[in-house]
């Protein structure tokens, strides 16, 4: 059962609503609070997450803070805040908008104009233009942010999650460690591997699925780990989107401002790492900037650990290396390197959290003004993500001219066989596609190549 | 009537007060009706979809479904005990398809079970024996094949073909549009409870409750008198819940009638986008007469529109097309013809600006193309075109604008948008940037306020004093977030000058105020608040007649202010009053009435006075494109609304930016995608993508024209405000077209909506114009 149709049905907490049942509109929005680990003084650290495709299991050992328990006595400061100015008007989103700005201001006071649409990508209003409800939020933040009085903080934070639940036939599973994440893999390979939930959750919300036999992986303390070597940075596959988008930022800036756009703050507070890959997308943001970026999977089982390029993971449509007693461990990428370029671009209808038509990422490193590696890779593009090495061939070797761009730009062209869809007909993918190689030129030379940048 | 706005009194009305449900809607506690407690043994139901395009429905195999545990049953048409009927307008439009599905969504039945999940999961395993027929997707294979849902209609003045002939230029183009799904966020809900001898409460999602009424009371062969619909508020409507609620309310009242139980009826995003209907699509195509000053002498109009399977609202909906085809510019020649094409896709339905929008961006697109083909600044060419003394003043169909303030938008709109200055930074930027071009455009509205059916424009309210001086309100009007609660009960606070909170808003219900028409075409304040006017204004005077005596003076004496009525030094609570004159046995309820005046139409001819008035408005939209890519973004928007003498500024703001960012959805990112079976694959916010918070302009600069009150007796002067907006977001594709003409500098082609691949097209067209 969803979180959402658990509030709305039997907890008759109706404040929550459902829009749309695919975690994208945001009319579901509610703050799930973890514990936090850090420093003597016990937190909780609260985060927006679409309901619809929350599974019960999911919110165990953690708290849940909806619209109605926001307002406590009195309106939480964002509640007044939108009831003064406007924010309303049908008024069937604004609980979720509400949530969305209150998770803003408990987690980042000093959000400014950008972190508020980053907060508001998940919530869809029909009614009102945004321009009431992003004045609403500056006004809120402006003042210092505010709190969230969820459930008493010292309690709380003693209460350890269940490793197994039970009910009904079905079983959920959250083990705590990769060990024991193996053994059960090992002895229900037929189980459903859940990272976040936010792509297999809308089956569970369409009633396509009973998700009677989970293993979560949210627990697992290894797959939840960030790790820093001299050269690399490496990801447990729990570890999720809005972690990784922070471990990038200094780094990639350019795949911080991808991941700001993947899906929402929702989407990114729940969905991982490793759930991107392993659900094998072809349209999946995370892996085209990962392979450009020389990303190696490590695949755990009981027999051992193996490491793969990211590329070489993905075998066809939804197709993996993955074997049926295996996991995704983590991911890794390497720091940048002295006189390397990356950029990752991102083409959808709209810009905040949509598909991709295409997703291109752009790798190169240069010596003495020669390119003397390039890793090119597209989402969209083809049954999995996938690199473009004739595209890649056409710049090494090259002073990253205009000319060797050219040739860049005529490889890809002829390098791809795209599907035609809602989201962009194969010619249009194959134009922007190739184009792409012309902005990431001009981009690396300092030109403003995008409309959003103004 | 004294309602002057330069002579009554106003301290409530005028003010910008918040939406009255906005403390609610904050802390989830304002209930759509599936926020309701159920009743026990509520059945829920949910519709079985038809999987194809077009086929002969052979039969219905329930079995798998009716065997979960939990099933309460199926309803198809063969259950229906009175007709199969939904249409809003003509007969035939059926509730649950009988031998031929026509659409990929179409309703064939109905499942119901004791939850939602079950009936959701049982109407999946309902398979249905279809013969395929071969279906017609394109509504140009459908113009061709004659293959419509309704003869053409149109507006004809003076004589085209010789205007054509003897002009000095001749241009003709070709302009596609996408249609548009409403996106309200909440989803098409009823919850039919049956009661005794017969009766049944329909809580449904419908801007238009009295319809839902005659509608189950037709599907359950009973009187209207036995079916009460009541709505207290819509997640959201924009049109989607005008004609498409019947639907919903049917099939649940049937399954409630039928079983005893309470039925609950709430579609999922997905069955609500396939299922039910959307913005009219259109080709348009067109051939303009001009002289070398860019002046209209002749303009010939072909709209070819996507009905869908059924007339629905089509009709009307081509009929503000063809009245909107001049938006405000005088075409002394006109012909403007329009096909309401039949093809095997969801009937389309009325959406905000219904089919303004379509007959607005088609001659926005003309003048914008004879400009450019004649080297004219567009703006030129608009303003030589309007109405006025030197054009003219009669519109094609035969109304006289009356009220013309277009030169006082226009001007004042390209004023605070510092037109000139950037005209020039912009050119002077597209001269050296490569990559990114920017792009400039202003255009006008004139928005035709009423019906265009005389008919419809009438509306009902019903006020009651209570004896501790309360007020309770009803009217026909319906609430969808647009404000109209808290506007007409401004204007009863007004009346009794009372505070607001005296006066109690409650759920539209057919019980109350019967005969109602759909709170629609943008007037519902004005029909709701004039009839809610009548009705306060009636008991005020028979109060000020009772007061006159207990103080013993003239009634011209008596002054009502803030909740005390006055004589002299003299005065009581208005609560008092109520009890005084109930004890006189005055009556303190009144039902009001209104009827607009001044309009009629004749739908053979389609010449009339069909508008009260006109609403007026202008944009100034600059925007970025990427040649690259086709992507664009507004960078700044500023608007210019005309809302007479408003009745509630804060309210009217709010539906300006809210219709004008829905409007650049229309013409931008919102692409509704049909595969080639015919299947909609934009099916929920997924892939269907409305504009999200950062697409709306960085600097966006909305006023609302000051101090100008309506020329015509509207209530407290005031305009309508919530559909001629929504055409302002037109301006942000003209600026698109702008930026993509700097390329050439010639006329680029665009359809709408302008997509990111939509513009790639057009840019490369306008890159391959370059070189040759």
């Amino acid at each position: 059962m969803t979180v959402l149709d658990w509030l709305r049905g039997p907890a008759r907490l109706t404040g929550t609503k459902e829009g749309c049942a695919e975690g994208d509109c945001g009319a579901c929005s509610v703050l799930v609070g973890d514990p936090s680990v850090e420093g003597a003084e016990p937190r909780v650290h609260y985060h927006a997450a679409n309901s619809c495709v929350l599974a019960m299991g999911q919110i165990d050992g953690r708290a849940l803070v909806t619209v109605e328990g926001l307002k406590g006595e009195h309106l939480h400061p964002v509640q007044l805040a939108m009831a003064e100015n406007g924010s309303s008007q049908c008024g069937f989103c604004t609980p979720g908008i509400v949530i969305s700005i209150a998770g803003l201001a408990a987690a980042n006071p000093e959000s400014g104009e950008q972190d508020i649409h980053d907060a508001l990508a998940g919530n869809l209003c029909r009614c009102t233009g945004y321009r009431p409800i992003v004045e609403a939020a500056r006004k809120v933040i402006g003042a210092g942010g505010a709190g969230i009085s969820g459930p008493a903080v010292t309690a709380f934070a003693k209460i350890e999650p269940r490793r197994s639940v039970s009910a009904g036939g079905a079983s959920f599973d959250q083990p705590a460690t990769l060990n024991a994440l193996l053994q059960l893999r090992k002895e229900r390979p037929q189980a459903i591997l859940l990272g976040g939930g936010t792509d297999l959750g809308v089956a569970l919300a369409d009633y396509h699925s009973d998700w009677d036999d989970v293993i979560s992986l949210a627990r697992v303390s290894e797959l939840r780990a960030i790790r820093e070597t001299d050269n690399h940075l490496s990801f447990g596959a729990a570890v999720t989107w809005e972690e990784v988008l922070a471990a990038v930022t200094p780094i990639y800036p350019s795949f911080a401002t991808l991941i700001r756009r993947f899906g929402s703050t929702q989407i990114r507070s729940m969905g991982t790492i490793g759930g991107n890959i392993g659900t094998a997308s072809p349209i999946g943001d995370g892996p085209p900037a990962l392979i450009a970026l020389g990303a190696e999977i490590e695949l755990a089982s009981q027999s051992g650990h193996r490491f793969l390029s990211l590329e070489d993971f993905f075998l066809d449509y939804r197709k993996t290396e993955l074997r049926a007693d295996e996991v995704i461990a983590s991911v890794s990428i390497p720091k940048p390197r002295e006189g390397q370029d990356f950029r990752v671009y991102k083409i959808s209808k709209r810009y905040d959290q949509d598909i991709s038509t295409v997703c291109a990422a752009f790798s190169i490193v240069r010596e003495e003004g020669q390119v003397r590696s390039a890793r090119i890779a597209f989402g969209g593009m083809a049954a999995t993500p996938r690199r473009s090495p004739e595209a890649e061939r056409a710049l090494v070797g090259t002073s990253f001219d205009r000319k060797a761009v050219a040739a860049c730009a005529a490889a890809i062209a002829t390098e791809f066989k795209p599907l035609t869809d809602w989201r962009g007909s194969a010619d249009y993918r194959l134009e922007v596609a190739a184009n792409l190689a012309e902005r990431f030129w001009r981009d690396v030379a300092g030109e403003t190549v995008e409309v959003m940048a103004l | 009537m004294n309602i002057d706005a330069k002579i009554v009194h106003r301290s409530i009305v005028g003010k910008g007060i918040a939406h009255d449900s906005a403390a609610r809607h904050v802390a989830g506690e304002a209930a759509y009706i599936d926020d309701m407690p159920e009743l026990p043994g509520t059945l829920h139901a949910a519709f079985v979809l038809a999987p194809v395009a077009h086929g002969r429905l052979l039969g219905i195999d329930a079995s798998e479904a009716l065997a979960m545990p939990g099933v309460a049953g199926i309803w198809s048409a063969k259950d229906i005990p009175g007709h199969n009927e939904v249409g809003p307008i003509l007969h035939g439009e059926t509730l649950f398809a009988e031998d031929i599905v026509d659409y990929e969504g179409r309703v064939v039945a109905a499942v119901a079970a004791s939850n939602f999940e079950t009936a959701y999961r049982a109407a999946k395993r309902v398979k249905l024996n279809i013969e395929k027929l071969e279906p017609v997707l394109d509504i140009e294979e459908a113009h061709h094949k004659k293959s419509y849902v309704l003869p053409a209609q149109q507006v004809v003045e003076g004589d085209v073909d010789t205007a054509l002939s003897g002009a000095p230029h001749v241009i003709s183009g070709k302009l596609r549009m996408g249609g548009q799904d409403h996106f309200y966020l909440e989803t098409h809900i009823a919850y039919a409870i049956p009661g005794e001898n017969g009766e049944m409460l329909v809580h449904s999602s419908t801007q238009h409750p009295t319809e839902v009424q005659h509608h189950v009371a037709l599907v359950l062969g009973v009187h209207a008198n036995a079916v009460e619909c009541q709505v207290r508020r819509m997640g959201g409507g924009f049109g989607g819940k005008e004609s498409q609620p019947t639907i919903i309310a049917c099939a649940a009242a049937l399954i409630a009638a039928q079983t005893g139980k309470p039925c609950k009826m709430r579609l999922k995003r997905r069955d609500d986008m396939v299922a039910t209907g959307k913005r009219h699509d259109y080709v348009v195509n067109w051939k303009a007469g001009v002289d070398n000053t860019g002046r209209i002498v002749g303009l010939d109009i072909e709209y070819l529109a996507r009905a869908g399977n059924l007339p629905d609202l089509t009709g009307p909906v081509i009929t503000r097309t063809l009245t909107h085809s001049d938006n405000s510019y005088f075409i002394p020649n006109a012909r403007f013809v329009g096909h309401a094409c039949k093809t095997n896709t969801v009937s389309n339905t009325a959406f905000r600006g219904f089919g303004g929008p379509q007959g607005i961006i088609a001659i926005e697109c003309i003048i914008d193309t004879i400009a450019r083909e004649l080297k004219l600044e567009p703006n030129n060419v608009r303003a030589i075109n309007y109405y006025g003394d030197e054009t003219g003043d009669m519109t094609p169909y035969g109304q006289k604008v009356e009220d013309n303030r277009l030169v006082e938008v226009t001007e004042a709109v390209l004023a605070s948008a510092d037109w000139s200055r950037r005209r020039a930074e912009i050119d002077a930027h597209n001269a050296t940037s490569p990559v990114i071009r920017r792009g400039l455009a202003m255009m006008p509205i004139k928005f035709g306020i009423s019906f265009n059916l005389t008919s419809l424009n009438q509306a009902g309210a019903l006020v009651h004093v209570y004896l501790d001086g309360s007020i309770f309100l009803n009217h026909g009007g319906t609430e969808m977030g647009q404000g109209l609660f808290v506007k007409v009960a401004q204007v009863v606070a007004e009346v009794f000058q009372v505070e607001l909170d005296m006066v109690r808003i409650s759920s539209t219900a057919t019980g109350k105020v019967p005969n109602t028409s759909a709170t629609a075409a943008s007037t519902g304040s004005d029909l709701n608040g004039m009839a809610a006017f009548k009705a306060a204004t009636a008991i005020k005077a028979r109060m000020t007649r009772v007061a006159a005596e207990h103080f013993d003076v003239e009634e011209d004496v008596i002054v009502y202010r803030e909740g005390r009525v006055h004589a002299g030094n003299e005065s009581i609570s208005f609560g008092e009053l109520a009890k005084v004159s109930w004890a006189k046995r005055v009556q303190l309820s009144e039902a009001g009435h209104y009827a607009t005046p001044k309009i009629h139409w004749d739908g053979k001819t389609m010449k009339g006075r069909p508008f009260f008035y006109f609403s007026y408005g202008a944009a100034v939209a600059e925007v970025a494109i990427d040649t690259l890519t086709g992507e664009t973004r507004c960078l700044r928007a500023d608007i210019l609304q005309d809302v007479g003498s408003p009745l509630n500024p804060a309210i009217d703001l709010g539906q300006i930016e809210g219709a004008f960012v829905q409007g650049m959805g229309w013409v931008t990112c919102e692409e509704l995608w049909w595969d080639k079976a015919g299947k909609l694959r934009t099916v929920g916010p997924s892939t269907y993508k409305i504009p999200g918070s950062r697409d709306v302009p960085p600097e966006f600069n909305v006023r609302i024209l000051d101090n100008m009150p309506n020329q015509e007796e509207t209530v407290f002067r005031s305009k309508a405000i919530g559909e001629p907006p929504l055409m302002l977001g037109i301006s942000v594709w003209l600026a698109i077209r702008d930026a993509i003409a700097s390329i050439h500098g010639g006329v680029p082609y665009l359809d709408s909506p302008a997509t990111p691949e939509n513009v790639l097209r057009s840019v490369g067209e306008a890159k391959a114009n370059r070189t040759a």
